[in-house]
């Protein structure tokens, strides 16, 4: 979806994005009364391709255990919209999309992004797809954000809301974690000052590096002890710098691939918009002040209790605060050790919270 | 559902209709979906087992899981007209932290205790000189949940400490209808199997707010 220049997105930073372009996919088939549109939210690294093959990749959608005929999403019952987040680099113009005022790619010229500005992108997306109010709004961890954010601007235009495995700030943690991924990207000679592009190169090397650092927050402690113990690779030791272990063989390999997939300013962007992400901030720093105006809203907020990225106190502090605000929220810890990527994998109790709270939300707006 | 709890039968006949009610320790939902059905109240749960959340989900009613003994700092102050606790008062780690947080958060607390004082209790431990098991209480010392037992009198004096007023009670004892009862009566103290009551705050002086909120 384009929108011309005579229709800029604002952004939080002040600055303005025009043109605009807003990559999504659908599944399913949007009904007479409007009543069935569900929009969901994708993580840091994910994108539009939610139950349809990557482009890239050749690999299954991201969430294609959720989206499909028989699934909790059912696009039988629903239209599910599924956009790249602005900022990202699967269509949605970002720091590698052509600048109108040079013709080259954008690079750091881009705008600071927040996640606030991803949202009112989506609103733009919606209202041009003549949507009025969204019967769901749903993601896990950068997509969960987002779903807060939602909640906080665009109330009225929600009557359901999921939020799985985030926080409503990023922590100290958080920010230092992003800012080794970063550091990493900046300090890969390729990055050239992020004009990358211009001159034919791509810092692999760093974006890897971030990648790798990142995907051991997604994990927990047990799990990757389970899946990958002490094993080696292959017998004995190299005495050497090799991937002798298969954690350093498995991180390597997350590296490699991702930078096939993922552009590095992307990454730099979509990071600092999550440290930036402070929703009690706007409200005198009282989160339940966010949500004062989401009453009507039915939440369900879903953590996992192996989540050490976005932990399940976060997400107490978020059922609290819509408590306080006098919402109706459902808070479940799923239990399992599979860290934050749980949200991606197979976890039936997510599956049955998930199936629960919308077939009894469809049901109660007549849905079939 | 098969025939109506007592209890519930007494819960249903107390709470006003329309309003908040929070259900502490609600299981599957019977209660709140039965108070949604009958007096369209406002329901929410608070409930520890996953089995049980996800009913709970999967019935529409807004549930989150938690502790009776942990999680209930985290709801704010006035927020329900009724909280209501049943059957597990005894089975906190600390009841008068509980009650007291039952009444911060709602106007009015609807709890339900078994009676420690019954005839059969102290019957029992006096002829047998064992810990009763009795129909209201029916596992042994060594595997009951019920840590924290009491009798009327118990029950009472605590409620006199914590400035709270009895605003009803009745006796319940098993496939009986509830029996409106004066709880300070000597007598109801022996023939009360267990007992409800309706509570709330009494006016000033208010007892000293215990300081056991980590969240305010």
């Amino acid at each position: 979806m384009r929108f011309p220049a005579d229709k800029p997105l604002r952004l939080d930073s002040g600055a303005s994005l025009a043109p605009l372009e807003i990559a999504y996919k659908t599944y399913g088939q949007l009904n007479a009364d409007k009543t069935n549109a569900v929009l969901v939210c994708h993580a840091l690294t994910g994108d539009q391709h939610a139950a349809s093959v990557h482009p890239v990749t050749g690999k299954p959608g991201w969430w294609d255990r959720v989206i499909g005929p028989g699934l909790p999403l059912d696009p039988e019952r629903y239209f599910v919209i599924c956009s790249n987040v602005i900022g990202g680099c699967m269509g949605s113009t970002g720091p590698s999309s052509i600048n109108p005022k040079t013709g080259q790619p954008y690079g750091l010229a881009f705008p600071m992004i927040t996640i606030a500005d991803m949202v009112r992108a989506q609103a733009m997306l919606v209202d041009a797809l003549g949507i009025e109010t969204l019967f769901a709004v749903i993601g896990g961890s950068m997509g969960g954000m987002q779903v807060q954010q939602w909640a906080a601007d665009y109330p009225d235009r929600l009557v359901n809301a999921v939020c799985i495995a985030a926080a409503p700030r990023h922590s100290a943690q958080n920010i230092a974690f992003h800012e080794v991924g970063r550091q990493a990207i900046m300090a890969d000679p390729d990055w050239r000052g992020g004009a990358y592009e211009l001159e034919g190169v791509r810092p692999e090397k760093g974006l890897a590096v971030a990648r790798m650092a990142a995907h051991i927050t997604y994990l927990s402690e047990p799990a990757l002890q389970r899946k990958f113990g002490r094993e080696l690779q292959r017998d004995g030791l190299s005495w050497g710098f090799d991937a002798d272990f298969q954690v350093e063989s498995y991180l390597r390999h997350q590296g490699a691939s991702f930078v096939d997939r993922f552009d590095a300013n992307s990454y730099l962007y979509i990071t600092r918009a999550l440290d930036y992400f402070d929703l009690a901030a706007s409200y005198g720093g009282i989160l339940a002040e966010a949500f004062r105006r989401a009453r009507h809203v039915r939440f369900c907020v879903l953590s996992f209790s192996s989540d050490w990225l976005y932990s399940t106190a976060e997400s107490r502090d978020i059922v609290r605060a819509l408590n306080a605000a006098g919402c109706r929220a459902s808070f479940v810890e799923i239990e399992t050790d599979k860290g934050h990527d749980a949200f991606f994998l197979d976890e039936p109790q997510l599956d049955s919270a998930l199936r629960g709270f919308l077939d009894s939300a469809a049901q109660a707006r007549g849905l079939a | 559902m098969s025939a109506l709890r007592e209890d519930f039968r007494e819960i249903l006949r107390l709470v006003r209709p329309g309003s908040r009610v929070l259900d502490v320790g609600c299981g599957e939902g019977d209660l709140l979906e039965l108070l949604s059905r009958e007096k369209g109240v406002e329901g929410q749960g608070l409930e520890i087992s996953p089995k049980g959340v996800s009913a709970c989900l999967a019935r529409g009613l807004s549930v989150v899981q938690g502790d009776g003994d942990r999680d209930l700092d985290h709801f704010p102050t006035k927020a329900f007209d009724y909280a209501i606790l049943s059957k597990t008062l005894q089975q906190m780690r600390e009841p008068r932290h509980v009650l007291s947080e039952l009444l911060r958060i709602a106007d009015r607390a609807v709890v339900s205790v078994p009676n420690f004082g019954h005839w059969r209790v102290r019957l029992a431990l006096l002829l047998k000189g064992r810990m009763p098991e009795t129909k209201a209480l029916p596992d042994p010392w060594w595997s009951t949940p019920n840590i924290h037992l009491c009798t009327l009198r118990d029950f009472t004096a605590l409620c006199e400490d914590l400035n709270l007023r009895i605003d009803a009670c009745s006796a319940l004892s098993q496939g009986q209808p509830a029996k409106p009862i004066d709880p300070m009566h000597p007598i109801e103290n022996w023939r009360a199997e267990s007992a409800i009551f309706l509570l709330s705050r009494r006016a000033e002086p208010e007892a000293p707010a215990p300081k056991g909120d980590l969240f305010e």
